[in-house]
């Protein structure tokens, strides 16, 4: 018998079927769909836009994060979710700077992949947030036919673009905050409503959302513990005050189901343990609609998330899992 | 059907029992040398009684116990003391081993011997006999069954627990020995019941053990308590916790043994050998070893004499195939990688499984991505990617106060990392760390 040198690894010698490249990719697989249907909602302009977030990830990732944080997607998943909750008519060097600020302030300072302590993409939109707030809060209209940009999409860097180039509409949030209107239930459900790029069809994300959840490459319990404290916190002011938006309104309007599905889910991000993801969801569940109905703010889900990354660590601490044959019951013991 | 019994958490890796699980136990034919490492116990060493040029039968001494919590190594076949030295050990070190060249053309018949009759011993005795018949655990750990069967005399043992859940994958060994020898599985429980002064055994099989369930009930002697329970098919069922949180719905106190819950736990397979230890009078020096694994040619059930080589093992098995890549002795999700086809059997080798090399696990791996999936994996509810952190960081300090000592090493959270992380590794050297400096202060 031959006697090949034999490899020597530590045990255990199997592996399960998840890793950290699969997860990821799979996320950004199953973001496809909805770039898809938000292109179809809100024109060319939307895929451009996702796509100019998403080179500024990428790129700053290959310029200065390690060969091989490039290859397993998490930047890609960045870029995406940027791009999926700006505005179709943003110009798009903005969203390229933006993708470039939230791998490069959002992950890389804090040492690159799993050590950042808010989510990447969420503060880049913080960021372009308050740079520039124009572009930011105006919506483009969904009419025209598909190949008109939906605004001044490639107003030269630096320059804010003509803000005439574009037909804007009111997101469904913005309307009832600032005008008292609300929205039909139906195009909130599927998508057809002025908003963000992606943020608009909850039916889509709640798909694409359920096959990571079936995958178990996102927890369910963040997203359910969001959703049941949001319907249950508005349906509560409701009851009391018909004045305020009902809870199917709240859960559909807006970037929550975005927001709830894809960013309060980054598993970076968020709780490790079971218990603190549904402590998590609920703090983000009740910011968004305190923020929401008393807020200056038409919409709240990005900020409310991030006030919840950062106290992630206290909920990891206070919800620590009981260590077996510990703190047993006197009957048990 | 019915629920299994089960405990929380765990993992679910491919069983791949396929491969040997239909196969009735052989005897292997004696290889030409079987080397003895008088370290095959948990415990201390034994103490060496032969010199090289000593004639030896089948079953004589060579090494006595050194204390109670030790155990004696006898010749597993009859022959000439070539060398007592170093030898390869399958942990990866060397141990003091003797070397019999087995004699050529031997019927290997051992010296006629009287056989205990146990209803006449008391239970020190049989303790005694337990002892000198050199049985250890046969699940993979080893560690001398005498000492688990004598509690201190404050501690009441209510229950005998036999683990033959064989939740590693590829193994078979208990699987077979179950389903091929219930009745000495039987008469060995009665023993230790009787050793132990205990009326009432449990036996715990993973439920996709069906025919082991069978055979086991249908041999059950009516006038012996012992009742054969079905489990899920989880890892790791078969750890001494594990198993007693899923027959009895309690958990052993942090940093306790079983027996502060009034339980012994056994192997199955050291059942049957203690039954066969008293049926024939032999001591342990051969077992039953799953020789498995898509790298290898020929997958079998084999009873070994303890000491064989790897080697002329895998000979036996029909040797390797060409992308063989990995060699480990026990189960693939604790045993023990080998590189040496010099490295002996112990009794404590479970099984020998070969990996392909598409079945090795290298990888690149990745920083912890916060997933959580070992917390939901650690059959004790230890923060594996905290202590992970901690362990990458050297502060092994930290590690103690969040139950470091609980961890069973049982590599679940390993598995199911996604960016690889070496947890159980980590752990494994964080502990011996640990021990290493409480040693020094001491």
């Amino acid at each position: 018998m031959k006697t090949p040198a034999f490899v020597v690894t530590a045990s255990p010698h199997l592996k399960g079927p998840a890793s950290t490249p699969v997860i990821m990719w799979s996320v950004v697989g199953s973001l496809l769909p909805i770039v898809v249907a938000s292109t179809y909602f809100f024109g060319i302009s939307a895929i451009l836009v996702v796509a100019a977030a998403t080179l500024g990830a990428v790129l700053t990732e290959a310029g200065f994060g390690s060969r091989q944080t490039l290859v397993d997607g998490s930047g890609a998943i960045t870029g995406l979710l940027l791009g999926l909750t700006l505005p179709a008519g943003l110009p798009l060097w903005m969203a390229f700077v933006g993708g470039a600020f939230g791998i490069g302030f959002g992950k890389l300072i804090f040492g690159g992949l799993g050590y950042n302590v808010f989510n990447p993409a969420l503060l880049a939109r913080a960021f372009l947030q308050a740079a520039f707030p124009g572009p930011m809060t105006t919506w483009a209209a969904r009419s025209g036919s598909w190949w008109t940009l939906a605004g001044d999409n490639f107003a030269l860097p630096l320059m804010r673009g003509d803000p005439t180039a574009m037909t804007t509409e009111a997101t469904p949030l913005g309307l009832l905050k600032f005008e008292k209107v609300g929205t039909a239930l139906g195009p909130l459900f599927f998508g057809t409503t002025g908003g963000s790029i992606g943020e608009t069809s909850a039916l889509l994300i709640l798909l694409c959302g359920g096959y990571l959840a079936w995958k178990r490459y996102l927890n369910w319990r963040t997203p359910v513990s969001i959703f049941a404290t949001v319907a249950l916190v508005s349906w509560g002011m409701y009851a009391v005050d018909h004045k305020y938006p009902g809870p199917l309104f709240m859960l559909l309007s807006g970037g929550l189901m975005l927001g709830a599905v894809y960013m309060a889910t980054d598993m970076v991000t968020s709780p490790t343990t079971n218990r603190g993801r549904w402590i998590f969801g609920a703090g983000v569940g009740v910011l968004v609609v305190t923020i929401r109905i008393w807020g200056g703010l038409p919409e709240s889900v990005m900020y409310s998330i991030l006030l919840m990354n950062a106290l992630v660590p206290f909920i990891n601490r206070a919800t620590e899992p009981r260590v077996f044959g510990t703190r047993l019951r006197k009957a048990d013991a | 059907m019915i629920r299994g019994f089960e405990f929380l958490h765990g993992v679910h890796p491919p069983t791949r029992k396929e491969l040997t699980e239909k196969l009735p136990i052989h005897r292997m034919p004696f290889p030409e040398e079987v080397v003895l490492p008088v370290r095959q116990h948990a415990g201390k060493p034994a103490k060496i009684v032969v010199r090289p040029g000593d004639r030896v039968e089948r079953g004589d001494v060579l090494a006595v116990a050194d204390g109670f919590i030790s155990a004696p190594v006898h010749a597993s076949a009859a022959g000439t003391v070539v060398a007592i030295e170093q030898w390869p050990h399958p942990d990866g070190s060397t141990a003091l081993a003797v070397r019999i060249a087995v004699a050529r053309f031997s019927a290997q018949v051992p010296r006629p011997r009287m056989v205990p009759d146990w209803h006449n011993l008391s239970p020190e005795q049989v303790v005694k006999a337990v002892q000198d018949a050199g049985v250890v655990g046969l699940g993979g750990a080893a560690f001398p069954t005498h000492v688990k069967l004598s509690p201190p005399k404050d501690q009441k043992v209510s229950l005998v627990l036999i683990n033959g859940a064989e939740c590693e994958p590829y193994l078979t060994t208990d699987h077979r020995s179950m389903v091929e020898y219930p009745q000495r599985v039987h008469l060995g429980i009665r023993i230790m019941l009787h050793a132990l002064g205990v009326t009432r055994a449990v036996i715990g099989v993973e439920k996709n053990k069906p025919d082991a369930i069978e055979a086991l009930r249908a041999k059950a002697p009516s006038d012996l308590d012992v009742t054969v329970l079905p489990l899920t098919v989880k890892y790791p069922q078969g750890a001494e916790k594990m198993l007693i949180r899923s027959i009895l719905g309690i958990e052993v106190p942090s940093g306790k043994l079983p027996l502060s819950v009034g339980v012994v736990v056994q192997n199955v397979g050291s059942a049957a050998t203690i039954g066969e230890v008293f049926e024939t009078g032999l001591p342990l020096v051969e077992r039953i070893v799953t020789v498995t694994g898509h790298g290898l040619r020929r997958p079998a059930n084999l009873i070994v004499p303890v000491g064989t080589k790897l080697g002329d093992l895998l000979d036996c098995c029909g040797g390797l195939t060409d992308d063989a890549a990995e060699i480990v002795f026990g189960g693939p999700m604790m045993g023990l990688p080998v590189a040496d086809l010099n490295t002996p059997i112990l009794k404590g080798t479970t099984g020998v499984v070969v990996l392909t090399k598409s079945e090795v696990r290298r990888q690149a791996s990745y920083p912890c991505i916060h997933c959580g999936y070992c917390l939901d994996a650690c059959p004790v509810f230890l923060d594996p990617q905290h202590l992970g952190s901690l362990a990458l960081a050297g502060r092994h300090d930290d590690m103690e106060p969040r139950h470091l000592a609980d961890c069973v090493l049982c590599g679940s959270c390993s598995y199911v990392c996604p960016s690889n992380i070496p947890l159980s590794q980590l752990f494994q050297a964080s502990k011996a760390a640990l021990r290493k400096k409480t040693a020094s202060a001491a």
